[in-house]
Protein backbone atom coordinates (compact mmCIF):
# COMPACT_ATOMS: atom_id res chain seq x y z
CA UNK A 1 0.00 0.00 0.00
CA UNK A 2 0.90 3.74 -0.83
CA UNK A 3 -0.26 6.73 0.10
CA UNK A 4 -0.14 9.24 -2.93
CA UNK A 5 -2.01 12.30 -4.06
CA UNK A 6 -4.46 11.90 -6.92
CA UNK A 7 -7.75 13.57 -8.81
CA UNK A 8 -10.29 11.01 -9.59
CA UNK A 9 -8.73 10.90 -12.99
CA UNK A 10 -5.26 9.99 -12.18
CA UNK A 11 -6.66 7.68 -9.91
CA UNK A 12 -8.98 5.81 -12.34
CA UNK A 13 -5.99 6.13 -14.69
CA UNK A 14 -3.96 4.37 -12.23
CA UNK A 15 -6.83 1.92 -11.25
CA UNK A 16 -6.45 0.77 -15.36
CA UNK A 17 -2.96 0.43 -15.20
CA UNK A 18 -3.10 -1.49 -12.88
CA UNK A 19 -6.30 -3.62 -13.98
CA UNK A 20 -4.08 -3.56 -16.92
CA UNK A 21 -7.19 -4.49 -19.60
CA UNK A 22 -6.74 -6.47 -22.91
CA UNK A 23 -8.56 -3.38 -25.05
CA UNK A 24 -9.39 0.28 -24.59
CA UNK A 25 -10.84 1.96 -27.43
CA UNK A 26 -11.46 5.96 -26.12
CA UNK A 27 -11.85 9.60 -27.84
CA UNK A 28 -11.19 12.36 -25.27
CA UNK A 29 -13.58 14.72 -24.11
CA UNK A 30 -13.53 16.96 -21.06
CA UNK A 31 -13.03 16.30 -18.57
CA UNK A 32 -12.51 12.97 -18.92
CA UNK A 33 -9.52 13.74 -21.25
CA UNK A 34 -7.07 12.89 -18.42
CA UNK A 35 -8.11 9.24 -18.45
CA UNK A 36 -7.38 8.30 -21.64
CA UNK A 37 -4.43 10.53 -21.92
CA UNK A 38 -2.69 9.21 -18.65
CA UNK A 39 -3.48 6.20 -19.86
CA UNK A 40 -2.21 6.17 -23.56
CA UNK A 41 1.07 6.81 -21.76
CA UNK A 42 1.08 3.69 -20.05
CA UNK A 43 0.71 2.46 -23.16
CA UNK A 44 3.40 4.34 -25.31
CA UNK A 45 5.63 3.22 -21.91
CA UNK A 46 4.88 0.01 -22.03
CA UNK A 47 3.25 -0.30 -18.68
CA UNK A 48 0.50 -2.16 -19.63
CA UNK A 49 -0.57 -4.60 -22.42
CA UNK A 50 -3.30 -3.07 -23.26
CA UNK A 51 -4.20 -2.89 -27.30
CA UNK A 52 -5.24 1.18 -27.44
CA UNK A 53 -7.55 2.16 -29.85
CA UNK A 54 -7.89 5.63 -30.89
CA UNK A 55 -10.92 6.01 -32.33
CA UNK A 56 -12.74 8.78 -34.10
CA UNK A 57 -15.88 8.84 -31.93
CA UNK A 58 -17.45 7.67 -28.62
CA UNK A 59 -19.94 6.31 -30.75
CA UNK A 60 -16.64 3.81 -32.53
CA UNK A 61 -15.57 3.78 -28.72
CA UNK A 62 -18.37 2.10 -27.59
CA UNK A 63 -19.01 0.25 -30.53
CA UNK A 64 -15.50 -1.14 -30.77
CA UNK A 65 -15.18 -2.21 -26.95
CA UNK A 66 -18.57 -4.10 -27.10
CA UNK A 67 -16.83 -6.39 -29.98
CA UNK A 68 -13.61 -6.71 -28.53
CA UNK A 69 -15.62 -7.59 -25.62
CA UNK A 70 -18.14 -10.16 -27.46
CA UNK A 71 -14.07 -11.48 -28.59
CA UNK A 72 -13.73 -12.43 -25.22
CA UNK A 73 -10.86 -9.34 -24.12
CA UNK A 74 -11.25 -7.34 -20.86
CA UNK A 75 -12.43 -3.77 -21.92
CA UNK A 76 -12.55 -0.36 -20.51
CA UNK A 77 -13.07 3.29 -21.80
CA UNK A 78 -13.36 6.48 -20.29
CA UNK A 79 -15.95 9.45 -21.29
CA UNK A 80 -17.47 12.43 -20.38
CA UNK A 81 -21.14 14.22 -21.26
CA UNK A 82 -21.74 14.64 -24.70
CA UNK A 83 -19.26 12.05 -25.04
CA UNK A 84 -21.57 9.35 -23.32
CA UNK A 85 -24.49 10.57 -24.89
CA UNK A 86 -23.45 9.88 -28.44
CA UNK A 87 -22.26 6.31 -27.40
CA UNK A 88 -26.19 5.90 -26.40
CA UNK A 89 -27.06 3.66 -29.38
CA UNK A 90 -24.36 1.24 -28.20
CA UNK A 91 -24.83 1.83 -24.81
CA UNK A 92 -28.30 -0.55 -25.20
CA UNK A 93 -26.07 -3.11 -26.81
CA UNK A 94 -23.82 -4.00 -24.45
CA UNK A 95 -25.94 -5.34 -21.68
CA UNK A 96 -28.02 -6.56 -24.36
CA UNK A 97 -25.39 -8.32 -25.05
CA UNK A 98 -24.71 -9.61 -21.41
CA UNK A 99 -20.83 -8.19 -22.09
CA UNK A 100 -18.80 -7.06 -19.27
CA UNK A 101 -16.95 -3.57 -19.75
CA UNK A 102 -16.23 -0.79 -17.32
CA UNK A 103 -16.62 2.90 -18.37
CA UNK A 104 -14.73 5.69 -16.25
CA UNK A 105 -17.39 8.66 -16.62
CA UNK A 106 -16.94 11.80 -15.14
CA UNK A 107 -20.24 13.73 -14.74
CA UNK A 108 -20.39 16.53 -16.76
CA UNK A 109 -23.44 18.48 -17.59
CA UNK A 110 -25.42 17.78 -21.25
CA UNK A 111 -25.64 20.59 -23.68
CA UNK A 112 -27.54 23.09 -24.31
CA UNK A 113 -26.61 25.77 -22.99
CA UNK A 114 -22.70 24.06 -23.76
CA UNK A 115 -21.17 23.57 -20.09
CA UNK A 116 -18.14 21.91 -19.51
CA UNK A 117 -18.58 21.21 -15.67
CA UNK A 118 -20.22 18.83 -13.00
CA UNK A 119 -23.77 17.54 -12.74
CA UNK A 120 -25.25 14.06 -13.51
CA UNK A 121 -27.55 14.55 -16.50
CA UNK A 122 -25.10 12.61 -18.93
CA UNK A 123 -25.25 9.14 -16.56
CA UNK A 124 -28.77 9.86 -16.03
CA UNK A 125 -29.83 10.03 -19.70
CA UNK A 126 -28.21 6.41 -19.46
CA UNK A 127 -30.14 5.12 -16.67
CA UNK A 128 -32.90 2.57 -18.46
CA UNK A 129 -29.64 1.67 -20.96
CA UNK A 130 -28.72 -1.55 -18.90
CA UNK A 131 -25.78 -0.61 -17.32
CA UNK A 132 -24.80 -0.64 -13.55
CA UNK A 133 -24.21 2.99 -12.43
CA UNK A 134 -22.05 3.54 -9.11
CA UNK A 135 -21.55 7.48 -8.26
CA UNK A 136 -18.55 8.67 -6.24
CA UNK A 137 -18.12 10.44 -3.29
CA UNK A 138 -13.92 11.19 -3.76
CA UNK A 139 -10.76 9.98 -5.36
CA UNK A 140 -10.60 6.96 -3.39
CA UNK A 141 -14.05 5.72 -3.92
CA UNK A 142 -13.25 6.36 -7.86
CA UNK A 143 -10.22 4.34 -7.48
CA UNK A 144 -11.70 1.61 -5.56
CA UNK A 145 -14.67 1.14 -7.51
CA UNK A 146 -13.54 0.94 -10.79
CA UNK A 147 -11.25 -2.33 -9.25
CA UNK A 148 -14.50 -3.63 -7.46
CA UNK A 149 -16.53 -2.66 -11.19
CA UNK A 150 -14.20 -5.41 -13.11
CA UNK A 151 -15.04 -8.20 -10.77
CA UNK A 152 -18.83 -7.45 -10.22
CA UNK A 153 -19.22 -7.22 -14.34
CA UNK A 154 -17.78 -10.06 -15.06
CA UNK A 155 -20.12 -12.16 -12.21
CA UNK A 156 -22.85 -10.48 -13.63
CA UNK A 157 -22.20 -10.25 -17.13
CA UNK A 158 -23.83 -6.62 -16.93
CA UNK A 159 -21.57 -3.44 -17.88
CA UNK A 160 -20.83 -0.89 -14.97
CA UNK A 161 -20.55 2.92 -15.52
CA UNK A 162 -18.02 4.23 -12.43
CA UNK A 163 -19.08 7.98 -12.57
CA UNK A 164 -17.00 11.06 -10.18
CA UNK A 165 -18.18 14.61 -10.51
CA UNK A 166 -16.35 16.88 -12.90
CA UNK A 167 -13.26 19.15 -11.68
CA UNK A 168 -14.78 19.01 -8.20
CA UNK A 169 -13.31 15.29 -7.98
CA UNK A 170 -11.68 14.74 -11.63
CA UNK A 171 -9.17 17.92 -11.37
CA UNK A 172 -8.90 18.32 -7.41
CA UNK A 173 -5.81 16.61 -5.99
CA UNK A 174 -6.99 14.07 -2.81
CA UNK A 175 -4.79 12.19 -0.85
CA UNK A 176 -5.33 8.23 -1.69
CA UNK A 177 -4.29 4.62 -0.87
CA UNK A 178 -2.85 2.74 -3.40
CA UNK A 179 -2.25 -1.08 -3.74
CA UNK A 180 -0.20 -2.95 -4.85
CA UNK A 181 0.04 -4.29 -8.61
CA UNK A 182 0.12 -7.43 -7.70
CA UNK A 183 -2.89 -7.25 -4.92
CA UNK A 184 -5.25 -5.67 -8.19
CA UNK A 185 -4.13 -8.41 -10.15
CA UNK A 186 -5.12 -11.02 -7.88
CA UNK A 187 -8.21 -9.36 -6.71
CA UNK A 188 -9.54 -9.26 -10.38
CA UNK A 189 -8.40 -12.64 -11.34
CA UNK A 190 -8.66 -14.07 -14.50
CA UNK A 191 -11.03 -12.57 -17.47
CA UNK A 192 -14.67 -14.12 -17.08
CA UNK A 193 -16.18 -13.62 -20.58
CA UNK A 194 -19.78 -14.99 -21.42
CA UNK A 195 -19.11 -16.22 -24.65
CA UNK A 196 -16.18 -15.24 -27.52
CA UNK A 197 -17.30 -14.80 -30.87
CA UNK A 198 -13.50 -16.13 -31.16
CA UNK A 199 -14.07 -19.50 -30.23
CA UNK A 200 -14.09 -21.44 -33.75
CA UNK A 201 -15.20 -24.35 -31.98
CA UNK A 202 -18.39 -23.57 -30.18
CA UNK A 203 -19.45 -20.78 -33.66
CA UNK A 204 -22.28 -18.37 -32.54
CA UNK A 205 -24.05 -15.18 -34.03
CA UNK A 206 -24.05 -11.93 -32.02
CA UNK A 207 -26.52 -9.83 -32.65
CA UNK A 208 -28.88 -11.04 -35.21
CA UNK A 209 -32.13 -9.72 -35.83
CA UNK A 210 -34.84 -10.70 -33.26
CA UNK A 211 -38.60 -10.01 -34.08
CA UNK A 212 -41.84 -10.02 -32.09
CA UNK A 213 -41.35 -14.47 -31.40
CA UNK A 214 -38.32 -13.66 -29.00
CA UNK A 215 -37.18 -10.10 -27.91
CA UNK A 216 -39.28 -9.75 -25.38
CA UNK A 217 -37.75 -13.21 -23.78
CA UNK A 218 -34.54 -11.96 -24.21
CA UNK A 219 -35.36 -8.63 -22.47
CA UNK A 220 -36.92 -10.68 -19.73
CA UNK A 221 -33.79 -12.26 -19.18
CA UNK A 222 -32.22 -9.16 -19.32
CA UNK A 223 -33.86 -7.36 -16.76
CA UNK A 224 -33.53 -10.37 -14.54
CA UNK A 225 -30.15 -10.16 -14.96
CA UNK A 226 -30.04 -6.64 -13.43
CA UNK A 227 -32.21 -7.75 -10.66
CA UNK A 228 -29.83 -10.34 -9.46
CA UNK A 229 -26.81 -7.87 -9.28
CA UNK A 230 -27.35 -6.49 -5.95
CA UNK A 231 -26.25 -9.61 -4.06
CA UNK A 232 -23.15 -9.79 -6.47
CA UNK A 233 -22.08 -6.13 -5.94
CA UNK A 234 -22.49 -6.48 -1.93
CA UNK A 235 -19.90 -9.89 -1.93
CA UNK A 236 -17.72 -8.29 -4.23
CA UNK A 237 -17.77 -5.11 -1.64
CA UNK A 238 -17.32 -7.18 1.28
CA UNK A 239 -14.22 -9.07 0.06
CA UNK A 240 -12.83 -5.83 -1.04
CA UNK A 241 -13.64 -4.83 2.28
CA UNK A 242 -12.11 -8.06 3.95
CA UNK A 243 -8.78 -7.39 2.31
CA UNK A 244 -8.24 -3.49 1.67
CA UNK A 245 -10.42 -1.96 4.88
CA UNK A 246 -12.73 0.23 2.50
CA UNK A 247 -16.11 -1.24 2.34
CA UNK A 248 -18.98 1.19 0.53
CA UNK A 249 -22.37 -0.74 0.11
CA UNK A 250 -25.09 0.15 -2.43
CA UNK A 251 -25.95 2.63 0.20
CA UNK A 252 -24.27 4.18 2.76
CA UNK A 253 -26.00 5.73 5.88
CA UNK A 254 -24.33 8.38 8.23
CA UNK A 255 -25.39 9.45 11.57
CA UNK A 256 -28.95 8.20 10.22
CA UNK A 257 -29.84 5.92 13.20
CA UNK A 258 -31.28 7.82 16.01
CA UNK A 259 -32.08 10.52 13.15
CA UNK A 260 -35.67 12.11 11.87
CA UNK A 261 -34.61 14.09 9.13
CA UNK A 262 -32.09 12.98 6.39
CA UNK A 263 -30.36 14.12 3.09
CA UNK A 264 -30.04 11.61 0.29
CA UNK A 265 -27.57 12.91 -2.24
CA UNK A 266 -25.14 11.10 -4.97
CA UNK A 267 -21.47 12.06 -5.78
CA UNK A 268 -19.25 14.43 -3.94
CA UNK A 269 -21.72 16.36 -2.67
CA UNK A 270 -22.37 13.61 -0.12
CA UNK A 271 -18.98 14.65 1.64
CA UNK A 272 -20.22 18.40 1.71
CA UNK A 273 -23.46 16.77 3.78
CA UNK A 274 -21.88 14.79 5.78
CA UNK A 275 -19.75 18.19 7.31
CA UNK A 276 -23.26 19.48 7.53
CA UNK A 277 -24.49 16.55 9.55
CA UNK A 278 -21.87 17.22 11.61
CA UNK A 279 -22.15 20.58 12.45
CA UNK A 280 -26.04 20.48 13.16
CA UNK A 281 -25.29 17.25 15.28
CA UNK A 282 -23.01 19.39 17.74
CA UNK A 283 -26.33 21.66 18.19
CA UNK A 284 -28.12 18.58 19.19
CA UNK A 285 -30.48 18.25 15.49
CA UNK A 286 -31.04 14.83 15.35
CA UNK A 287 -29.74 14.78 11.01
CA UNK A 288 -28.35 12.55 8.85
CA UNK A 289 -26.92 11.27 5.26
CA UNK A 290 -28.15 8.67 2.84
CA UNK A 291 -25.23 8.23 0.30
CA UNK A 292 -26.64 6.23 -2.63
CA UNK A 293 -23.85 5.03 -4.67
CA UNK A 294 -25.42 1.99 -6.95
CA UNK A 295 -27.98 4.29 -8.90
CA UNK A 296 -28.15 1.45 -11.38
CA UNK A 297 -29.16 -1.44 -9.77
CA UNK A 298 -32.01 0.55 -7.58
CA UNK A 299 -30.72 -0.22 -4.22
CA UNK A 300 -34.80 -0.54 -3.43
CA UNK A 301 -34.45 -2.42 -0.40
CA UNK A 302 -31.49 -0.82 1.38
CA UNK A 303 -33.50 2.47 0.57
CA UNK A 304 -36.71 1.56 2.27
CA UNK A 305 -34.39 -0.18 5.53
CA UNK A 306 -32.66 3.08 5.97
CA UNK A 307 -35.31 5.76 5.49
CA UNK A 308 -38.18 3.73 6.95
CA UNK A 309 -38.91 5.62 10.55
CA UNK A 310 -37.78 9.27 9.40
CA UNK A 311 -39.93 11.62 9.16
CA UNK A 312 -38.52 14.23 6.47
CA UNK A 313 -36.58 13.49 4.03
CA UNK A 314 -35.06 15.46 1.13
CA UNK A 315 -33.51 14.06 -2.08
CA UNK A 316 -30.66 15.94 -3.43
CA UNK A 317 -31.05 15.51 -8.04
CA UNK A 318 -28.08 17.12 -9.65
CA UNK A 319 -29.88 16.59 -12.67
CA UNK A 320 -32.98 18.07 -13.98
CA UNK A 321 -35.62 15.53 -14.92
CA UNK A 322 -37.83 17.61 -17.42
CA UNK A 323 -40.88 15.72 -16.51
CA UNK A 324 -42.84 18.19 -15.45
CA UNK A 325 -42.19 17.25 -11.75
CA UNK A 326 -39.43 15.72 -10.15
CA UNK A 327 -36.34 14.39 -10.58
CA UNK A 328 -34.69 10.86 -11.38
CA UNK A 329 -33.48 10.21 -7.89
CA UNK A 330 -36.11 11.96 -5.91
CA UNK A 331 -38.99 10.04 -7.92
CA UNK A 332 -36.96 6.72 -7.11
CA UNK A 333 -36.73 7.19 -3.71
CA UNK A 334 -40.68 8.42 -3.39
CA UNK A 335 -41.56 5.40 -5.55
CA UNK A 336 -39.39 2.68 -3.56
CA UNK A 337 -41.10 4.65 0.10
CA UNK A 338 -44.95 3.63 -1.13
CA UNK A 339 -44.50 -0.08 0.34
CA UNK A 340 -43.22 0.80 3.47
CA UNK A 341 -45.66 1.90 6.10
CA UNK A 342 -43.80 4.69 7.77
CA UNK A 343 -43.15 6.96 5.22
CA UNK A 344 -41.10 9.90 5.58
CA UNK A 345 -42.82 13.12 4.09
CA UNK A 346 -40.22 13.59 0.82
CA UNK A 347 -38.99 16.27 -0.79
CA UNK A 348 -37.16 17.10 -3.81
CA UNK A 349 -34.19 19.56 -4.48
CA UNK A 350 -32.78 20.27 -7.69
CA UNK A 351 -29.24 21.66 -6.93
CA UNK A 352 -25.87 22.25 -8.57
CA UNK A 353 -26.84 22.03 -12.54
CA UNK A 354 -23.76 23.13 -15.12
CA UNK A 355 -21.26 23.39 -12.08
CA UNK A 356 -23.01 25.58 -9.64
CA UNK A 357 -21.69 25.00 -6.08
CA UNK A 358 -22.99 23.64 -3.49
CA UNK A 359 -21.82 25.16 0.11
CA UNK A 360 -22.16 23.89 3.28
CA UNK A 361 -24.65 27.18 4.09
CA UNK A 362 -26.59 25.42 0.74
CA UNK A 363 -27.84 22.23 2.80
CA UNK A 364 -28.11 23.89 6.12
CA UNK A 365 -30.52 25.43 4.56
CA UNK A 366 -32.27 22.36 2.94
CA UNK A 367 -32.31 21.34 6.91
CA UNK A 368 -34.12 24.53 7.68
CA UNK A 369 -36.42 23.79 5.35
CA UNK A 370 -37.68 20.28 6.55
CA UNK A 371 -37.37 22.18 9.84
CA UNK A 372 -40.16 24.46 8.75
CA UNK A 373 -42.35 21.51 7.71
CA UNK A 374 -41.63 20.08 10.89
CA UNK A 375 -42.97 23.26 12.51
CA UNK A 376 -46.22 22.96 10.27
CA UNK A 377 -45.30 24.93 7.05
CA UNK A 378 -45.89 24.28 3.95
CA UNK A 379 -43.00 23.86 1.17
CA UNK A 380 -43.02 23.23 -2.24
CA UNK A 381 -43.07 19.87 -2.98
CA UNK A 382 -39.69 19.85 -5.87
CA UNK A 383 -37.34 22.73 -4.89
CA UNK A 384 -34.07 24.62 -6.87
CA UNK A 385 -31.67 24.66 -4.64
CA UNK A 386 -29.28 27.84 -4.87
CA UNK A 387 -30.92 28.96 -8.73
CA UNK A 388 -31.78 33.17 -8.89
CA UNK A 389 -35.52 33.70 -8.84
CA UNK B 1 -45.77 -28.66 -36.65
CA UNK B 2 -43.75 -25.64 -35.72
CA UNK B 3 -40.91 -25.75 -33.18
CA UNK B 4 -42.64 -25.36 -29.51
CA UNK B 5 -40.94 -21.68 -28.61
CA UNK B 6 -38.69 -21.68 -25.34
CA UNK B 7 -39.17 -19.46 -22.21
CA UNK B 8 -36.71 -16.62 -21.27
CA UNK B 9 -35.20 -18.69 -18.82
CA UNK B 10 -34.08 -21.56 -21.74
CA UNK B 11 -32.21 -19.14 -24.13
CA UNK B 12 -28.48 -18.37 -24.38
CA UNK B 13 -27.00 -15.94 -22.79
CA UNK B 14 -26.82 -12.71 -24.39
CA UNK B 15 -29.10 -13.36 -27.46
CA UNK B 16 -26.42 -15.06 -28.91
CA UNK B 17 -27.58 -17.92 -31.66
CA UNK B 18 -25.45 -20.86 -30.44
CA UNK B 19 -25.87 -22.97 -33.49
CA UNK B 20 -24.37 -22.66 -36.84
CA UNK B 21 -26.47 -22.20 -40.08
CA UNK B 22 -29.69 -21.99 -38.14
CA UNK B 23 -30.98 -19.15 -41.04
CA UNK B 24 -32.31 -22.27 -43.44
CA UNK B 25 -35.22 -22.34 -39.69
CA UNK B 26 -36.43 -18.48 -40.87
CA UNK B 27 -38.51 -19.13 -43.77
CA UNK B 28 -38.52 -15.55 -45.14
CA UNK B 29 -40.11 -16.12 -48.12
CA UNK B 30 -43.55 -15.67 -46.27
CA UNK B 31 -42.32 -12.04 -46.63
CA UNK B 32 -43.28 -12.06 -51.05
CA UNK B 33 -45.81 -10.01 -51.39
CA UNK B 34 -47.85 -10.53 -54.69
CA UNK B 35 -45.82 -11.92 -57.33
CA UNK B 36 -43.31 -15.07 -57.89
CA UNK B 37 -40.42 -15.99 -60.49
CA UNK B 38 -41.31 -18.69 -62.78
CA UNK B 39 -38.33 -20.18 -64.98
CA UNK B 40 -39.11 -20.83 -68.78
CA UNK B 41 -36.98 -23.91 -68.82
CA UNK B 42 -37.14 -23.94 -72.82
CA UNK B 43 -35.31 -20.63 -72.68
CA UNK B 44 -32.80 -21.25 -70.02
CA UNK B 45 -29.40 -21.44 -71.25
CA UNK B 46 -28.19 -21.90 -67.77
CA UNK B 47 -25.38 -18.98 -67.52
CA UNK B 48 -26.14 -18.78 -63.77
CA UNK B 49 -26.50 -15.47 -63.70
CA UNK B 50 -29.84 -15.71 -61.61
CA UNK B 51 -28.09 -17.36 -58.90
CA UNK B 52 -25.07 -15.43 -58.99
CA UNK B 53 -27.53 -12.29 -58.34
CA UNK B 54 -29.91 -13.83 -55.84
CA UNK B 55 -29.61 -12.34 -52.36
CA UNK B 56 -31.41 -14.97 -50.54
CA UNK B 57 -29.14 -17.71 -51.91
CA UNK B 58 -33.24 -18.82 -53.16
CA UNK B 59 -31.94 -20.31 -56.61
CA UNK B 60 -32.02 -24.17 -57.13
CA UNK B 61 -28.89 -25.27 -59.10
CA UNK B 62 -28.13 -28.88 -59.29
CA UNK B 63 -25.44 -30.33 -61.55
CA UNK B 64 -24.40 -26.87 -62.99
CA UNK B 65 -28.76 -26.25 -64.12
CA UNK B 66 -30.73 -24.03 -63.15
CA UNK B 67 -33.65 -25.93 -61.42
CA UNK B 68 -35.97 -23.47 -59.94
CA UNK B 69 -36.77 -21.94 -56.88
CA UNK B 70 -36.62 -22.00 -52.94
CA UNK B 71 -40.03 -20.39 -52.54
CA UNK B 72 -39.46 -20.88 -48.40
CA UNK B 73 -36.56 -18.25 -48.92
CA UNK B 74 -37.08 -15.76 -52.28
CA UNK B 75 -38.77 -12.75 -51.35
CA UNK B 76 -39.86 -11.78 -54.81
CA UNK B 77 -37.76 -8.89 -55.49
CA UNK B 78 -37.43 -9.82 -59.26
CA UNK B 79 -33.56 -9.51 -59.24
CA UNK B 80 -33.18 -12.41 -61.64
CA UNK B 81 -35.65 -11.91 -63.58
CA UNK B 82 -34.02 -8.22 -64.55
CA UNK B 83 -30.85 -10.34 -64.46
CA UNK B 84 -31.59 -12.66 -67.11
CA UNK B 85 -30.12 -12.00 -70.67
CA UNK B 86 -32.84 -13.70 -72.06
CA UNK B 87 -35.95 -12.92 -70.87
CA UNK B 88 -36.49 -16.79 -69.27
CA UNK B 89 -37.41 -15.95 -65.76
CA UNK B 90 -40.77 -14.20 -65.47
CA UNK B 91 -42.78 -12.31 -62.26
CA UNK B 92 -45.84 -13.75 -62.35
CA UNK B 93 -49.01 -12.94 -59.63
CA UNK B 94 -48.82 -15.24 -56.98
CA UNK B 95 -52.02 -16.87 -57.31
CA UNK B 96 -50.73 -18.41 -60.86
Amino acid sequence: MKVVAKTANEAMAEAMRQINPDVVAAYPITPSTEIVQIFSRFVADGEVDTEFVPVESEHSAASACTGAAAAGARVMTATSSQGLALMNEVLFVTPALRLPIVICAINRTLSAPINIHCDHSDTMDQRDSGWMQFYVEDSQEAYDSVIQAVRITEEAFLPAIVSADAFILSHSLQRIEMLEDEEVQDFIGEHKTPYSVLDVDNPITVGPLDLQDYYFEHKRGEAEAMRKTPPIIKKVDREFGERFGREYGLIEEYRIKDANKAIVVMGSTAGTAKEVVDTLRQDGEKVGVVKVKAFRPWPREDINKSLEGLEYVAVMDRAEGMNGFGSPLFTEVRSSLYEIDKRPDIYGYVYGLGGRDVKPRDLKKVFDDLKKVESGKKIERVNYLGVRE
Amino acid sequence: MAEKKRGWKELPIGAIIDEAGSSEKFKTGDWREGRKPVLNKDKCTNCLLCWIFCPDSAIIVSNNEMKGFKYDYCKGCGICANQCPIGAIEMVPEEE
